[in-house]
């Protein structure tokens, strides 16, 4: 058995701790959102948050994460209640085929909770890490800076 | 076969008045009802196939074409509603079922009348003959860049306007009032002169009974309510929260996993399979012979891919083992000029005499360029869903094309087609890539053996060594100029051609020109790839006139456009791309500023793109686009289509590799066959013409310029020609270069 917390809610899991997070967390708690892209930790579709830092969750063992605090793109917004990204993105149209997004979404946000009033560079560094075969960057450039536009409440909106 | 003619359309006479002569809306009766079960929901009624109202008055339209981010979901739904004076705000939308009712007569149209050569997308899966398929089509596909071009245009537009008339005509009759008083807005019917109104749904089981007008008349583009308008796309919010469903995100009751290694090398079959390391492991539930691959099922997909890994699996020798990638490239220059010496070359094009254009040259000009094979990479990997059970398989995946899906599959398990069932789901990128049933057929093998659902997954490194391969090839060019430096002839001789036929062809004014080809087979699987042979001729036909125009002396932007003086279309496309990139104002050293203009799926689209070289690779510091589709439906999709098509072609001529070594694909995940990434990727401006040209595609047209105009840029900035792709492989920080680089 292996215990882990997921978006609030405590697990017991009955898998061995070597499973990568990813496994687990589609399968065993049906969290599809988080995406498999490569397995490798290049791609970041599989981005979740490990104690509120993004990780590839596709090569973190669960055994790494017992007892720490898990969020997914489940746990971030819903239809009913979404996140200020959430919002921006839909704003801006940014998804395509929309695969990467949860790790696109997971990176953003993670990235304006440490970094309220991200510049250019900052953005780039912080979201470089995630594959966008649809290449959707340009827009969500734009939908960070929208987002954190309104979470500050400032206009920083660039171009 | 060859072309599909009006004529050969018509002395067939394959339902000539039926669907496909008179369009998909307007075939009455009895397909209604054949396809009702499976589209309609309680108190629907149907208005005709392709949508239906709602007791609440929503409309659904139901829309054959896949969603893979481009945005047909909501273009084709708009196309319907504004010819249905609809109310945009209650209008929705499903994809037709897999099922050959919604086999895509629209397509076909397009095709038969001769708007565009069929392509070889539709050849395969309708056994190659298409007019004897229309009885049997498995032609519901998406790719070619078709979906508003054709569906749309022949389809979405003629359902919805002839659903508002005969609407119009049981409001007459009901109201007792001539048709000509009443009007249709925001789904509502208002007759004027008595003040009443009433939705749409209060007539709709009257109107489904009226017979449907053959050819209703369509709204001109100053009509338009909701085409040229962009509304938001309707599968964006469940991209936001993870819950859109996607294939590799579908769970059934008892589903169990299964991981796949096909045979390395292409055409190898499995000889043995030592178990003994999975035969103690409890997880594992089987393994599953392919012929040339084997599978192993177990509990969970991380599971069957350890065991996988585990497994001892012997396979047979092809006679390939040896084959390095500069082997396939010796072989298509041997076959090039073996062809061109034998005089064996096939003609393309052919204009004037390039014989005379040469005599008469002041100077000749050739260069050879090359690009390699390509992987699709979708950043969703290949997966299905299998379920076999009661004599019949359903698949859950995303498929381009699921009617061909099932037909394979029905072919792989000896069943009859009726008995597939394709639950097709929202794509994870498809540029091709998802045309190909290989992943589909081998989940429902797998199926077949179990007595539960079975979800198959690829690895990255399956998904990016058993892919269907952007061809590689080897295109030389000769040109002849006059003492103005101005073309007289323009040959063009390369190795391999696919599909479409036009895509090495030029728009420029030059008398005489011969195109031709040869083909040179290899054992790499081939595949459409986002514009298929338009992604490697435009990088060719582009850089060259790029290289003749400097070597003339003449700016390439201008000298472009004196070659379009009698194409004023492409001289506007071109013009707005140069403006709007303030082509003539001047750049610090070290930056460079490319042009190229290439029409392909019926779109004109002009690229400059501008480069900064400050050490051995470029930086993209900014691109301007210009693009003529006919008419924007769906202005923002447009925009995003081009921004997509221009990364897509950036990654593949700055990074985009695949090789072969030891008959065997060498890359294997994203460390090794590099994707762009945001800090590489520049700011895109998107300027559009609505012609009022026939409607064109969008989600391939924004690849194919971008190659040549980013290493035209490059030449601007640094004197160097690229002629061979991956830019990566060329040091740009060489400042003691002098020449020309070939290879």
């Amino acid at each position: 058995m292996v215990k882990i917390t997921v978006n609030g809610e405590p697990h017991d899991l009955d898998i061995d701790a070597d499973t990568p997070l990813l496994w687990a967390l589609r399968e065993q708690l049906g969290l599809t959102g988080t995406k498999f892209g490569c397995g490798i930790a290049q791609c970041g579709a599989c981005t979740v948050h490990l104690d509120g830092v993004p990780i590839r969750s596709c090569v973190t063992p669960l055994s790494a994460v017992v007892d720490r605090r898990i969020t997914t793109i489940e746990g971030i917004g819903t239809a009913d209640k979404r996140h200020a990204v959430q919002l921006a993105w839909i704003d801006e149209q940014v998804p395509q085929c929309g695969y990467c997004q949860s790790g696109q979404i997971m990176s953003a946000v993670a990235l304006l909770e440490s970094n309220p009033r991200p510049n250019d560079a900052d953005i780039d560094d912080a979201m470089s890490g995630i594959i966008c075969r649809c290449g959707t960057y340009e827009r969500i450039r734009r939908g960070i800076r929208r987002a954190a536009a309104a979470i500050t409440g400032e206009d920083n909106s660039r171009g | 076969m060859g072309k599909w003619s009006r004529r050969a359309f018509i002395t067939t006479g394959v339902v000539a008045g039926g669907a496909l002569a008179i369009g998909v809306a307007i075939r009455p009766g009895d397909r209604t009802d054949r396809v009702s079960a499976l589209v309609a929901g309680d108190g629907d009624t149907l208005l005709d196939v392709w949508l239906k109202i709602a007791p609440d008055n929503t409309v659904t339209a139901i829309v054959p074409h896949a969603e893979m981010g481009q945005g047909a979901h909501t273009a084709l739904a708009m196309m319907l509603a504004d010819e249905l004076d609809a109310d945009w705000n209650a209008v929705t939308m499903i994809e037709a079922p897999a099922h050959k009712e919604y086999a895509n007569y629209a397509l076909a149209k397009g095709y038969m009348l001769g708007d565009r050569d069929i392509p070889a997308l539709l050849a395969g899966t309708v056994d190659g003959f298409f007019l004897i398929a229309t009885k049997t089509m498995a032609l519901q596909i998406t790719g070619g860049s078709t979906s508003v071009a054709l569906t749309g245009r022949y389809a979405m537009r003629v359902a919805g306007a002839a659903a508002r008339a005969v609407l119009l005509q049981a409001a007459a009759d009901e109201w007792q009032v001539p048709i000509e008083e009443l009007t249709a807005a925001r789904s509502r019917i208002i007759h004027a002169a008595s003040g009443r109104s009433a939705r749409y749904a209060d007539f709709a089981a009257q109107a489904a009974q009226l017979s449907r007008p053959v050819a209703p008349r369509l709204k001109s583009p100053d009509e338009f309510t909701i085409m040229g308008t962009s509304p938001g796309r309707f599968d964006v919010p469940a991209k936001v929260d993870g819950t859109a469903m996607f294939g590799i995100d579908v769970s059934l009751p008892g589903m169990k996993y299964a991981a796949v290694r096909a045979a390395p090398v292409f055409g190898a079959a499995v000889v043995s399979i030592d178990m003994a390391s999975v035969q103690d492991v409890t997880s594992v539930r089987r393994v599953v012979n392919l012929g040339d691959a084997v599978a192993v099922v177990a509990d969970g997909w991380w599971q069957a891919h350890q065991a996988l890994a585990k497994l001892d699996i012997t396979f047979s020798e092809t006679g390939n083992e040896a084959v390095q990638q500069s082997d396939i490239f010796e072989r298509y220059a041997s076959d090039l000029d073996r062809a061109t010496l034998e005089n064996l070359l096939e003609t393309d094009y052919r204009s004037g005499d390039i014989a005379q254009g040469f005599g008469a040259a002041s100077r000749t000009i050739d260069a050879e360029y090359r690009v390699p094979y390509l992987a699709h990479a979708t950043m969703e990997p290949m997966n299905c869903t299998a379920w076999v059970h009661d004599g019949r398989c359903e698949l859950w995946l995303g498929t381009q094309n699921p009617l061909g899906f099932a037909k394979e599959v029905a072919d792989a398990l000896d069943m009859e087609m009726d008995n597939i069932r394709v639950h097709n789901q929202y794509l994870g990128g498809g540029f091709g890539r998802r045309a190909f049933p290989d992943y589909a057929v081998q989940a429902a093998r797998i199926a077949s053996e179990s007595s539960h659902p079975v979800k198959l997954i690829w690895s990255r490194e399956e998904d990016m060594q058993h892919d269907h391969y952007r061809q590689a090839g080897i295109s030389r060019f000769r040109a002849a100029l006059d003492a103005d430096g101005m073309p007289l002839a323009w040959e063009n001789s390369y190795v391999d051609k696919h599909d479409p036929v036009e895509a090495p062809w030029i728009p420029y004014a030059i008398d005489n020109q011969l195109i031709h080809y040869t083909s040179s087979s290899t054992h790499v699987p081939w595949g459409f790839w986002r514009s298929v042979d338009h992604s490697l001729h435009a990088f060719f036909t582009e850089s060259f006139i790029d290289e003749i125009a400097t070597i003339a002396g003449r700016d390439p932007y201008a000298y472009r456009r004196q070659l379009l003086h009698n194409n004023t279309r492409f001289r506007d496309v071109l013009d707005l791309a140069a403006e709007k990139a303030g082509w003539r104002q001047a750049l610090p050293p070290g930056h460079g500023r490319g042009i190229a203009i290439h029409q392909s799926f019926g779109t004109i689209v002009a690229q400059v793109v501008e480069v900064e070289v400050a050490d051995e690779s470029p930086r993209v510091t900014r691109v301007t686009c210009a693009v003529d589709a006919g008419f924007a439906i769906h202005p923002d999709g447009i925009r995003a289509q081009m921004e997509s098509g221009i990364v897509f072609g950036l990654t593949a001529a700055l990074h985009g590799e695949i090789t072969v070594r030891g008959g065997r694909v060498q890359q294997s995940n994203f460390h090794d066959y590099p994707m762009l990434r945001m800090r590489e990727s520049p700011p895109i401006e998107t300027h559009i013409i609505n012609s009022g040209h026939a409607p064109g595609g969008a989600g391939e047209p924004g690849t194919p310029a971008i190659a040549p105009a980013l290493a035209n840029a490059i030449h601007a900035a640094t004197g160097r020609r690229i002629r061979t792709l991956p830019i990566r492989h060329h040091d740009l920080s060489d400042r003691d270069y002098t020449g020309q680089d070939v290879s």
